[in-house]
């Protein structure tokens, strides 16, 4: 049977992971190719790297620590942070990202989502949603939550999969940061909504969070930065507190 | 100067992770990435990966001139299919109402919309992908010290139904079972992508790259075991 997916966020600002980790005999807490064997070590299904470098000058080095860890870590591995054109896209991928994530862009020139997918497949193209809930409906903002467009946030999901996205990542903005687990309503909504793997994300402050996320929210993988970087919780531990609660899951 | 391995591009996704996989595995053996079908032609193995659509695919091995060289190789030395690198050696697929290279009989479709439902009743999503279990159909060199139900990673729309199920290597649920490995003569070729799944995956690709078809008839006589 096909296992849910537990998928640690690094987020990566000029070459370095910034968030703490508590990972035990870890020569450099903000190595990100050390961080990515370790979650690699510990059953991590895929891992995402976040791209939050501020300053263009520095952009380049998410493509190096991409490199070294597509080396040594077969599993797949997202890119996500200031994808603009498919030129970015490509560069991300032969460095060794499998996954491009792509937000703020998205939104700025859907085209992109539609070039990039033909051109190197859905199973290629994220398309991470931002979105708050504004009265009855949920809207999507970007560059980092600080600019509301307008969209609902189904529509958008909608319209993203017909334009060849193979996979959503959707963050609750109400949510991310508060640990009182992901916004199950909208999770449930865009995952009914449409057909494609969605990963919930945003708000994970306990395990039980992760089975609700995929129990009520209907999402098919979690993504998780600040649990996993603590130390509060193993990516292991994790995956066996699922288990017990009936989830399918890799061990 | 011939190479061991040739991972064949032809211009359908991303081949780095692939390389690296092998390279990892067999850091002794010269790896190229190649759309010349001389080089194609002398090398020892071949590696046939594949992303994208089968339409596509197909319109690029043509237009690189590799039809035939890959016909060639797939009858004549070890030959490892991965992804659209399996469904496209077959005659017929249901994506874009592509024909394919008619290597293996049989057909390629689409996971049907209306049958994706899990035993609780719950949707299904299209693309299958993550990690699901791989049940191995019959013996095979290919599969030493992978425990049987291991777990690979998938991520595909469309699953290949072979005519004959003599060539039927592996098999997994989604919900329904279909096939994820098949293998007759010198071909292996896998859905799911080894280069991404982790210590199994490594082991697969490990398997491969020592791989001798032509003795694994009598490897099988030696341990008794039943070979397909």
């Amino acid at each position: 049977m096909l296992a849910k997916r537990i998928i640690p966020c690094l987020d990566v600002t000029n070459g370095r992971v910034v968030k703490g980790t508590n990972f035990v005999e870890l020569k450099d807490a903000g190595d990100p190719v050390e961080i990515a064997r370790r979650y690699n070590e510990e059953g991590a299904d895929e891992l995402t790297f976040l791209d939050i470098t501020a300053s263009s000058d520095n952009r380049d080095l998410i493509l190096h620590i991409i490199e070294a860890v597509a080396s040594e870590v077969f599993i797949p591995l997202t890119v996500g942070g200031g994808v603009r054109a498919v030129a970015d896209i490509q560069r991300l991928l032969n460095a060794g990202a499998d996954k491009v994530s792509i937000n703020t862009s998205a939104v700025n020139n859907p085209q992109l989502v539609k070039d990039a997918a033909d051109r190197y497949g859905n199973q290629c193209i994220v398309v991470a949603i931002d979105s708050k809930r504004v009265g009855a409906y949920w809207e999507v903002f970007t560059h980092g939550g600080r600019t509301a467009t307008g969209l609902d946030a189904i529509e958008w999901a909608k319209k993203m999969e017909a334009y060849g996205a193979g996979e959503l990542l959707l963050t609750s903005m109400d949510r991310d940061g508060t640990k009182s687990g992901f916004d199950l309503e909208l999770n449930r909504a865009i995952s009914d909504a449409v057909d494609i793997p969605i990963i919930a994300s945003g708000g994970v402050g306990t395990l039980q969070h992760l089975v609700d996320g995929i129990r009520e929210g209907r999402a098919d993988a979690v993504l998780a930065a600040s649990i996993f970087h603590f130390g509060e919780f193993g990516i292991e531990e994790a995956k066996r507190y699922m288990k017990q609660h009936g989830i399918e899951v890799r061990l | 100067m011939s190479v061991d391995i040739a991972v064949i591009d032809y211009g359908m996704g991303n081949l780095r992770s692939v390389v690296k996989a092998i390279e990892h595995v067999a850091p002794a053996l010269s790896v190229v990435v190649t759309s010349d079908p001389e080089v194609i032609a002398g090398a020892g193995r071949i590696v046939f990966p594949g992303q994208g659509a089968a339409p596509d695919c197909m319109r690029e091995i043509d237009a690189r001139g590799l039809r035939q060289v890959i016909i060639d190789a797939a009858q004549s030395k070890p030959f490892l299919g991965i992804c659209m690198g399996l469904q496209v050696l077959f005659e017929h697929s249901e994506e874009g109402d592509a024909d394919c290279l008619g290597i293996l009989p049989g057909s390629v479709q689409r996971f049907p919309h209306e049958a994706m439902l899990d035993s609780a009743g719950n949707k299904l999503k299209v693309p299958h992908m993550g990690w699901n279990n791989v049940h191995q159909a019959a013996p095979h060199p290919m599969w030493a010290g992978i425990e049987e139900g291991a777990r690979f990673y998938f991520v595909h729309s469309y699953f290949v139904q072979p005519t004959s199920p003599d060539v039927i290597a592996g098999f997994s649920h989604y919900p329904f079972p279909f096939t994820c490995a098949v293998a007759t003569q010198n071909i292996f070729a896998v859905q799911f992508h080894p280069e991404k799944s982790a210590n199994d995956g490594l082991t697969l690709l490990g398997n491969f790259v020592t791989w001798n078809p032509g003795e694994t008839e009598s490897a099988c006589d030696m341990t008794g075991a039943a070979c397909a």
